[in-house]
């Protein structure tokens, strides 16, 4: 008697996880896995364009073929990095960011991509090509890209001030200043007032930007990241340094005794966000399919809108309608004029440190810390 | 003494339901700020009902914790039964602190073993994919069968043994016994198992976010993901829905039981 309900038992849980395991295999549908930062493509909320519903339909009419696109979702590079290098998990397309490209690739975790299938890759502007992290154009393509401003409430600073990285240790606006609250961002303020190479391996040059980072401590509101937003949109900290995207997220929602402005300093950091396919991948050919619709005009446009940030895609930069959705303040801001964008990315963007040197970075982040 | 009661009975009820209360009033806001209130609009409960991620992300997470909390119910309840019946005392005490182990034990540590372990197993099947929804349901039936078996054993350590012999006695089978007899009286321990199980899965983050597979995504790992950008105020207004859902379940469940007790 027993035995035989412990085998009833035993037969259950058996067959439910052969059921499940099953359920997968829909004849004639292809499957595309797609992983990217949240909240990072257009996805049909506040009357936009849906992409990935877009991309279904296109495939299917294009091709013939029914795709069922799977749409996940990281917080950070180091999230998906560990969850694609234990092997868990296989994505077809990831989106992940210039210092992590770079890692990958040594890693030999990216599959070269063939073009023949990316003919929009012709969109894409020149300032993106043969960058560090990619030198060869191999693997990647760009898919947004963003500087690191400075923005301050004009009803609180004045703009005389304004212009460079010394306004982050300006006396006068003590107590309403705010800083990174991540060892790369923050020291990389310090190290760009004082004209050092970000990516220096020299402890001497990291010390000297921690001692700048220990002077502004007393003049800091805090150490923040997406606390930023709130305090700038009410007001209750006047200067940060951020991304231009995201100054626009915080301009739609001040406060109305506050006047947010925002400038870029010189030198300064840039990154790209790029797709690529890892090694893992299950439908490379779809996978490309997929980054080739990512660069066609509705799309692309729909995501430039949707995200905020600046889009490597001449199409979208050059679209009327974009350009009129924007307006023109936003369109200065967003894609300012320089004169050799390559040039500069490659010069002053954080790239991948060694081991060594970025544990040095936060030992000396841990005692500005708490020091 | 009386008002020093009342207001520490006060200040304790502002800090349990204060951030609940704001969270439902920023969710009409008009605005995405969580500083200004521009004023009231439906338009976050709209945007949510057309997000087509969040609403899949929500199912998948109901699938999950309903699978979960039904197989650990049943999978719980008998081994707390089959515990009971073991004769020797250290033999029980054994069993009782093994099972407890997925209870005790951090989430991250489980999390990350079970995702080893799946990969592990994964490989010597030569799967790519080793994660996948099954995956997920295996971990969470792990955390939860303990929950269970803690809510049923004191039931049936109440219950008089010799009910169940009595029935025996009158001619009914063991298994019969179990069904007619003890299965009755151990029912609320059983339910409030389901019940903390259900929970327990529905608000887990971490040993999700270790086993998750690919295209099956639970609403914490996917509010998590949108820390680059600002959380929307969506996710208050799912927030909000979800905190009346389980208030009405919750006045449900005691109506029902009130109504019980007068029968």
């Amino acid at each position: 008697m027993k035995k035989t309900v412990s085998l009833i038992l035993c037969a259950a849980l058996l067959c439910s996880v052969l059921l499940l395991c099953g359920c997968g295999d829909k004849a004639e549908t292809l499957t595309l896995n797609v992983y990217n930062w949240g909240e990072y493509i257009s996805d049909g909320s506040e009357d936009s364009f849906d992409t990935v519903a877009g991309f279904e339909k296109w495939y299917e009419e294009t091709y013939g073929v029914k795709v069922h696109v799977n749409y996940d979702t990281f917080a950070s590079c180091e999230d998906m990095y560990a969850k694609l290098s234990a092997g868990a998990v296989s994505y077809d397309v990831i989106v992940p960011s210039d210092y992590m490209i770079a890692k990958l690739r040594e890693e030999n975790m990216l599959l070269p991509l063939n073009f023949d299938n990316i003919p929009n890759y012709k969109n894409i502007s020149e300032d993106f090509k043969g960058l560090y992290y990619d030198p060869d154009n191999a693997y990647t393509v760009p898919y947004t890209y963003g500087v690191v401003g400075i923005i301050y409430n004009a009803n609180a600073v004045d703009e005389a001030d304004a212009g460079s990285w010394d306004l982050l240790w300006n006396e006068k606006y003590a107590g309403s200043i705010l800083q990174f609250n991540n060892p790369r961002d923050a020291f990389g303020t310090a190290v760009y007032k004082l004209g050092q190479d970000v990516n220096s391996t020299d402890r001497a040059d990291w010390d000297r930007a921690a001692e700048e980072l220990k002077a502004q401590k007393p003049l800091r509101y805090g150490l923040v990241m997406d606390e930023i937003y709130n305090l700038m949109e009410s007001g209750e900290a006047a200067i940060g340094a951020y991304y231009a995207g995201d100054y626009f997220t915080m301009l739609d929602a001040q406060a109305e005794d506050v006047d947010l402005r925002f400038y870029y300093p010189e030198p300064t950091n840039a990154y790209i966000d790029a797709m690529c396919i890892p090694s893992c991948a299950q439908n490379k050919e779809l996978a490309e399919r997929f980054i080739d619709y990512m660069l066609s005009e509705e799309p692309a446009i729909a995501n430039a809108e949707y995200t905020y940030y600046a889009s490597p895609n001449r199409v979208v930069f050059e679209s009327e309608d974009y350009r009129e959705e924007m307006g023109e303040e936003v369109m200065e801001i967003l894609y300012p004029e320089s004169g050799d964008f390559a040039a500069d990315y490659n010069a002053y963007a954080y790239r991948n440190l060694d081991a060594a040197t970025l544990d040095y970075i936060n030992t000396l982040w841990e005692s500005i810390k708490i020091g | 003494m009386k008002t020093a009661s009342k207001i520490y009975m006060t200040l304790a009820f502002v800090f349990l339901f204060a951030p609940i209360v704001i969270m439902l009033i920023f969710s009409f806001n008009e605005a995405k700020s969580l500083s200004v209130f521009s004023g009231f609009s439906l338009k976050w409960y709209r945007e949510l009902f057309r997000d087509r991620e969040t609403l899949k992300s929500v199912k998948n997470t109901l699938v999950l914790a309903a699978s979960a909390s039904g197989i650990s119910t049943l999978m719980g309840t008998a081994a707390a039964v089959g515990m009971m019946k073991l004769r020797s005392r250290r033999m029980r005490k054994a069993v009782d602190t093994v099972t407890n182990i997925p209870m005790v034990n951090p989430d991250i540590i489980t999390g990350i073993s079970l995702m080893l372990m799946f990969v592990f197993v994964g490989r010597i099947f030569g799967s790519a994919t080793s994660l996948s929804f099954a995956t997920m349901l295996i971990a969470h039936i792990t955390f939860c069968l303990p929950y269970v078996i803690l809510q049923v054993i004191p039931k049936l350590e109440q219950m008089d043994p010799s009910l169940s012999e009595a029935a025996r006695d009158l001619g009914c089978t063991p298994l019969r016994a179990f069904f007619l007899v003890e299965l009755p009286e151990i029912l609320p321990g059983i339910l409030t198992g389901a019940i903390m199980a259900f929970t327990l899965s529905l608000d887990d983050f971490v040993i999700s976010y270790f086993t998750a597979g690919n295209g099956f995504q639970t609403l914490p790992i996917r509010i998590y993901g949108m820390t680059k950008k600002t959380v929307t105020p969506k996710m208050y207004a799912l927030a909000t829905l979800i905190f009346f859902a389980i208030l009405f379940l919750l006045i449900l469940s005691n109506v029902a039981e009130r109504k019980g007790e007068e029968k």
